[in-house]
């Protein structure tokens, strides 16, 4: 039982004053009408915020409440304010278009913070239980953003497409958790690590459980062979939604997966680093080979971040120190260059419509050098070509398998980002050495143009700021493994 | 330990057989008693109201659907509502608070959706 004067609140006050905004907020809205879609979109974002300074300055150390359910420490918070960082970029740059669309309806950056919260929740999840509330309050507000056009069909079937997967993955995902409470007698990721500390083989109940986990958050990190969704989704959801579906997301889920394998499940690495590893081969492969063949860049984008997330999940499978920091580089590097292509997407319209095949790009470079400057800078870093960013996330990732003497997996690593290279130098192809049909509108969007320009900036400069940001990383990820 | 497990769950493998005799003497008996006139309707799975065997994409009013969504989670804060009342007692403040916690959120969002009016028919 707990006792209401000994409740420890401040690990949760950030998720608690995220819950209570968007309340307010909702309520402020829904009597304001879609003409406060504007303001309501700003208060998002100054929420988001608000609440990444009071985590910035968190106690350091861990603490643990509701009964151990809720944990925060260094590496929640890092990558509470990588989720944060993620849905205010987001935001900002889908303001202007949510109303270019017509679809600027206030529900718009609400769902967005309740989603974002959810993700918190799954970030500091220190419970089976308390996982799949997480998981379930940010896929809910997913489900609707995605058919958030919903006059469109296409927007629609993304919808419920995502729905249905979803509602099989959390199926799946809660089969896996009962497995493990009946084998293992504990829901709670630190008995799980006390159990699992002791016997050296599980019992086989265990490891199916958690295979079943593990396929439920694969699932949401569209990982092959658990990725058929993410395609049509990216393409059938409005542009900014997708954009928030390729950013934000991955990254809780990846922090969640990191949580469950090295803490609750470190004591019994083996049985979930084979299945890693072949997700990670598939993952590679996949997203590099069908890429090719896309022409609507959106699509394109979809197998792009099936790709890396197979290049992610190499760090996590070397299961060591240096290989989750590698992830979580990987991982940061990969939100902020994501969004800035995505802001491209979104400032691609013609004769005020979106376009978004490739070829909409063709000869960009004449009529606009500084997007396509952008572009170019995006598609090289994200091709892993030196000094851009994308270069040292693949380089710790690999470095980590190759310590733990994983040379297939960084042989696969290395030869499909080859392969991926085609598609992005393609691009740059099309924007500098096609010539233009038709010009590209120049768009009133100053959000979409800022978030363009930083992440091609933090891109180029990453190299020299590499240095902190690892530190940083690496106090994050020593403060989970030892707790 | 084994068998004193497998003991716990003998009621219900009880319950089970009695089941699958019952049901059998039903459908056996009803063979050799009743008259046997089938028909197509006689034949045909019962399914309440609707034909069994139609397009499934029939359109029907997406206010019964609103109504029942609305419904259910008002069911289940009554549901989650009698356990509480019944444990008050050892579940402290705190289990008082968090319930209260809880019925604020939901009437939030009751207040939501009537001001977007979904609980006008009309």
């Amino acid at each position: 039982m707990i006792d209401l004067q000994t409740f420890n609140i401040i690990p949760v006050m950030p998720e608690i004053i995220m819950a209570l905004m968007g309340m307010v907020l909702l309520i402020f809205a829904v009597s304001q009408g879609n003409k406060s879609y504007r303001i309501v979109s700003w208060y998002v974002v100054l929420t988001c915020i608000t609440v990444g300074a009071i985590l910035l300055r968190f106690p350091q150390g861990v603490s643990i409440t509701f009964g151990g359910m809720f944990v925060t420490e260094p590496f929640a918070v890092f990558m509470k304010l990588l989720v944060l960082a993620g849905a205010s970029l987001v935001l900002l740059m889908s303001i202007t278009y949510m109303q270019r669309e017509k679809i600027a309806r206030f529900e718009y950056p609400i769902l967005i913070l309740f989603s974002t919260l959810g993700m918190m929740v799954m970030l500091s999840a220190n419970d089976l239980i308390s996982l799949y509330m997480g998981l379930e309050l940010q896929s809910l507000p997913l489900y609707v953003l995605a058919a958030f056009n919903r006059d469109n069909l296409k927007s629609s079937e993304a919808g419920l497409k995502y729905f249905v997967l979803g509602a099989l993955s959390s199926g799946l995902l809660l089969y896996g958790c009962s497995m493990v409470y009946g084998f293992a007698g504990t829901t709670n990721f630190i008995g799980l690590a006390e159990v699992f500390a002791l016997e050296a083989t599980p019992v086989a109940g265990v490891v199916v459980g958690l295979v079943f986990i593990l396929v439920g958050l694969l699932f949401k990190i569209s990982a092959v062979p658990f990725h058929m969704w993410s395609p049509d989704v990216y393409e059938g959801a409005p542009s900014s939604v997708t954009a928030f579906f390729a950013v934000v997301p991955k990254i809780a889920a990846i922090g969640l997966l990191i949580r469950v394998s090295m803490s609750a499940f470190g004591g019994i690495a083996e049985q979930w680093q084979q299945v890693l590893m072949l997700v990670a081969m598939g993952s590679m492969i996949v997203g590099s080979m069908a890429a090719i063949v896309q022409t609507n860049i959106k699509r394109l984008m979809a197998y792009s971040s099936i790709g890396h997330m197979g290049y992610a999940l190499i760090g996590l499978t070397a299961a060591s120190s240096a290989g989750v920091q590698g992830l979580l580089v990987y991982m940061m590097i990969y939100m902020f260059t994501t969004a800035g292509v995505f802001a491209i997407i979104l400032l691609m319209v013609r004769k005020n419509m979106q376009v978004e095949t490739i070829d909409d790009l063709a000869g960009l470079a004449q009529y606009k050098p500084l997007m396509a400057l952008c572009m170019a800078v995006l598609m090289f870093s994200m091709a892993g070509i030196p000094p851009l960013a994308g270069f040292f996330g693949k380089l710790f990732v690999f470095q980590a398998a190759m310590a733990e003497g994983m040379y297939t997996l960084a042989i696969v690593g290395v030869l499909t980002s080859v392969i991926a290279a085609y598609y992005y130098l393609r691009i740059i192809k099309v924007m500098y050495f096609d010539s233009a049909t038709e010009q590209l509108d120049n768009v009133e969007d100053s959000g979409s143009n800022f978030v363009m320009r930083a992440s091609a900036f933090f891109a180029v400069v990453f190299i020299t700021i590499a240095w902190p940001i690892v530190e940083a990383i690496h106090y994050a990820v020593d403060s989970l493994l030892f707790l | 330990m084994e068998q004193a497990f497998l003991i716990d769950y003998f009621p219900i493998f009880v319950f089970i057989m009695i089941a699958i005799g019952i049901s059998t003497m039903a459908i056996i008996a009803s063979w050799i008693v009743g008259r046997q006139k089938p028909d197509d309707e006689k034949t045909s799975p019962y399914e309440c109201g609707f034909e069994p065997f139609e397009d499934a994409r029939g359109k029907f009013d997406v206010r019964f659907y609103l109504v029942a969504i609305l419904f259910i989670i008002f069911d289940l804060e009554v549901a989650f509502l009698f356990p509480w009342a019944v444990s008050l007692g050892s579940i402290g403040l705190f289990g008082f608070w968090s319930m209260v916690v809880f019925l604020a959120v939901l009437t939030i969002g009751f207040i939501y959706e009537w001001k977007k009016g979904a609980l006008e028919w009309e």
